[in-house]
């Protein structure tokens, strides 16, 4: 479903992708991992848009997205997003949040639109709070209040960009149990995280990146049991450590 | 010092020579009407041209950047001159004819759209700034449910950077209500200029200036309380006063 | 029709508009000295842990900051004969005028800066024992000012610009001698696009320049 091939970007002299190939197929479950500036963000971003790159071939369901004449917005809405802080929109309600791109973007109608954010937001156990506003919930609920946001979209693969990373320790779980039922849905997602528990978990691969390359791309059994490079080893034996 | 006191002159409307009272009050009309017409024009032209500012384009960015550098590098007594009697000039015949000949108050037409193009310079940089204000991933967040680039400015961007800079464009609009005074210039009859003529006429500058500066400050603190309000009731909930004077 | 318009005009009166710069480069930087000391004594007095200095202080620059310019300049230069007894003519009291009205501008500007400086700073100074002048003096007021140097020059450019309203007086400010000019020989077109070109290179150079020092202070 997502196919990414031989994807270079620089930013100015400075080399941040160097000829990444990868793909997630549909129903796959795929982590990203690598320390940090190793350019997992800038990949995922690339997905859909969201970063441009000089080289190389990204499509999504057979859609160039670097092409030019590809209708962008179109491809985004069927791409869910989510982001390390959460990105909710200050100036508007819970619902209002779930709603916005349901009407401003599928046209759907008021009502259908607040029915879908209704129900998503008691999937992910919100809906008491669809009136307040984001800056009133916790980070664990504003990011799942993001994940419904995205969910709301109907989309055919999610991305995720470090969703815990700006969480509060107690607040992980909550946010990795609704990814945990998404994968388990057999929803497709590309999930860039160091929570190697989920990866464990529901991966079906892990890709290790580092210094803007792919350095491993291994099914996950793979990767844990023994991950080839050298970079890789070191790489888990202090994440895995504590 | 030496000086008859009179307060009745303020006061006067068929016992003095002229009816000094009615002047004063259709001054404080005319200056309310320049100021109130300027703003509209000051923060639509504004707006646009600070969205312009935070444009990809860069071609768009740089003609958003020499306009607010044009307007505000002028002195406004120099633009109010320009607007009057050079542009008519430059124009086309027709049009050069119809701002002289046809067009009624002229005075007034060109102290409203030459105050408000002035004033939309600095409200293009608050707009400006309350826009970069916004963290990029709230642009990338909107951008990745499929909204266009002016979908984000239009539900995303410009509702927030208006919240967070209700205090700047507060003082931007007193800026305007002050400098309404230098279309007396050209020959608007506002508060300052009928304050002026009545303490010539009459000599009594220290009541009729009092009645002036008063009826600004008056107008200052309405307008302060009233934005003191507004600003409470746009406030995001959840989050602390933004933005500072 | 550039054929209607003749720019000669200018160089054969480049003295009477050199005069007029003169007066408006003196109004500028006595209203900038000036300002900026009654600015520094009104910043302090409105941050003075005393009632009454702080709340003349700020009564005062509410006044000035409430009224257009203009006005004020009608103020001191109507009353100011009245209650002196004896004309002093235009130029003194507008340069009273500028100095009092931009002293209200600089006294905010100054004040915000003072207050940007963290009380740990204070704490510290008066830790070492000075008093609380000497950590106002030799603490506060230096990093205070090394802050607000971008805003005060903004300012002082925006001071240059409202000069210009000394026309309402009629003092031969830069404005007024090529508005003089401009009627006199019949070239108006000409002599207010002149006034606005020299206006707009003298500033857009000054804020240049202060976007610059702006880089150059940023920590």
């Amino acid at each position: 479903m997502i196919e990414i091939q031989d994807v270079s970007k620089w930013f100015g002299d400075f080399r941040v992708l160097s000829n990444c190939s990868t793909h997630v197929a549909k129903g796959e479950v795929v982590v990203i991992c690598g320390p940090s500036g190793s350019g997992k963000s800038t990949l995922i971003k690339c997905i859909n848009g969201l970063e441009s790159f000089q080289e190389g071939v990204i499509t999504v369901n057979g859609i160039s997205v670097g092409a030019e004449g590809t209708n962008l917005p179109k491809l985004r809405a069927s791409i869910g997003m989510v982001f390390q802080n959460f990105e909710l929109f200050p100036h508007m309600t819970i619902a209002e949040n779930v709603c916005l791109a349901q009407l401003k973007v599928l046209n759907r109608s008021r009502a259908e639109a607040e029915e879908r954010a209704a129900q998503l937001l008691n999937r992910v156990g919100l809906s008491n709070q669809a009136a307040k506003h984001p800056a009133q919930l916790s980070g664990g609920q504003q990011q799942r209040v993001a994940i419904a946001r995205a969910l709301a979209m109907d989309p055919i693969a999610m991305l995720f960009d470090e969703p815990t990373s700006a969480l509060d320790p107690e607040m992980i779980n909550e946010v990795l149990d609704v990814m945990v039922a998404l994968a388990q849905e057999g929803m497709t997602m590309m999930v860039v995280t160091h929570e190697m528990g989920f990866a464990r978990k529901v991966a079906d691969r892990v890709v290790f990146m580092d210094e803007g390359r792919i350095e491993e791309d291994a099914r996950t059994e793979e990767f844990f049991g023994a991950p080839r490079g050298e970079r890789a080893q070191m790489f888990l034996s202090k994440i895995l450590s504590h | 010092m030496k000086y008859n006191w009179n307060w009745n002159v303020v006061l006067c409307r068929s016992e003095c020579a002229q009816p000094y009272f009615d002047w004063i009050l259709s001054g404080l009309g005319w200056t309310l009407v320049v100021s109130v017409m300027a703003w509209l024009i000051a923060f639509s032209v504004g707006s646009v041209v600070g969205v312009a500012k935070t444009a990809e384009n860069r071609g768009l960015r740089l003609v958003a950047k020499g306009y607010v550098e044009l307007f505000r590098n002028i002195p406004l007594l120099v633009q109010m001159f320009l607007w009057f009697y050079v542009v008519p000039e430059l124009l086309p015949k027709v049009a050069g004819h119809f701002l002289k000949r046809e067009l009624p108050l002229p005075e007034y037409w060109t102290a409203i759209v030459c105050l408000g193009l002035y004033h939309a310079s600095r409200t293009a940089e608050q707009v400006r700034a309350g826009i970069e204000a916004i963290p990029r991933g709230q642009t990338l967040a909107a951008l990745a449910l499929g909204l266009t680039r002016g979908q984000v400015y239009r539900y995303v961007l410009l509702p927030v950077s208006y919240r967070i800079i209700v205090p700047p464009l507060t003082s931007d609009f007193m800026g305007i209500f002050k400098n309404s005074s230098v279309a007396l210039t050209i020959g608007v009859l506002e508060l300052t200029a009928q304050s002026r003529q009545i303490a010539e006429y009459t000599f009594n500058i220290f009541e009729i200036f009092t009645v002036a500066t008063v009826l600004y400050m008056l107008v200052t603190l309405i307008v302060v309380t009233v934005m003191r309000y507004v600003e409470k009731k746009v406030r995001i909930p959840g989050t602390i006063a933004m933005g500072g004077s | 029709m550039v054929g209607r318009f003749d720019f000669t005009v200018i160089f054969s009166n480049l003295d009477i508009l050199w005069n007029g710069m003169l007066i408006t480069l003196l109004l500028t930087v006595v209203a900038i000295v000036g300002g900026i000391l009654l600015g520094t004594i009104l910043a302090l007095m409105r941050l003075s842990r005393f009632k009454l200095p702080a709340y003349a202080a700020g009564r005062f620059v509410d006044a000035f900051r409430a009224t257009p310019l203009i006005l004020v300049i009608f103020w001191f230069y109507f009353a100011v004969p009245i209650v002196t007894g004896r004309p002093i003519g235009g130029l003194y009291s507008v340069l009273i005028a500028f100095t009092l009205f931009e002293s209200a501008y600089y006294c905010e500007i100054i004040r915000a800066g003072i207050q940007s400086i963290r009380l740990p700073q204070v704490h510290a100074g008066l830790a070492l024992g000075l008093t609380r002048w000497q950590a106002t003096r030799h603490v506060v007021l230096p990093q205070a000012f090394r802050n607000m140097v971008p805003l005060l020059l903004t300012q002082a450019i925006v001071l240059f610009q409202d000069t210009s309203l000394v026309y309402v007086v009629g003092l031969k400010d830069f404005l007024t001698a090529a508005d003089l000019v401009a009627t006199r020989d019949n070239r108006v077109v000409e002599m207010y696009l002149t006034a606005a070109v020299v206006y707009l290179v003298i500033c857009s150079l000054g804020s240049l320049w202060v976007r610059r020092l702006q880089r150059q202070y940023a920590i």
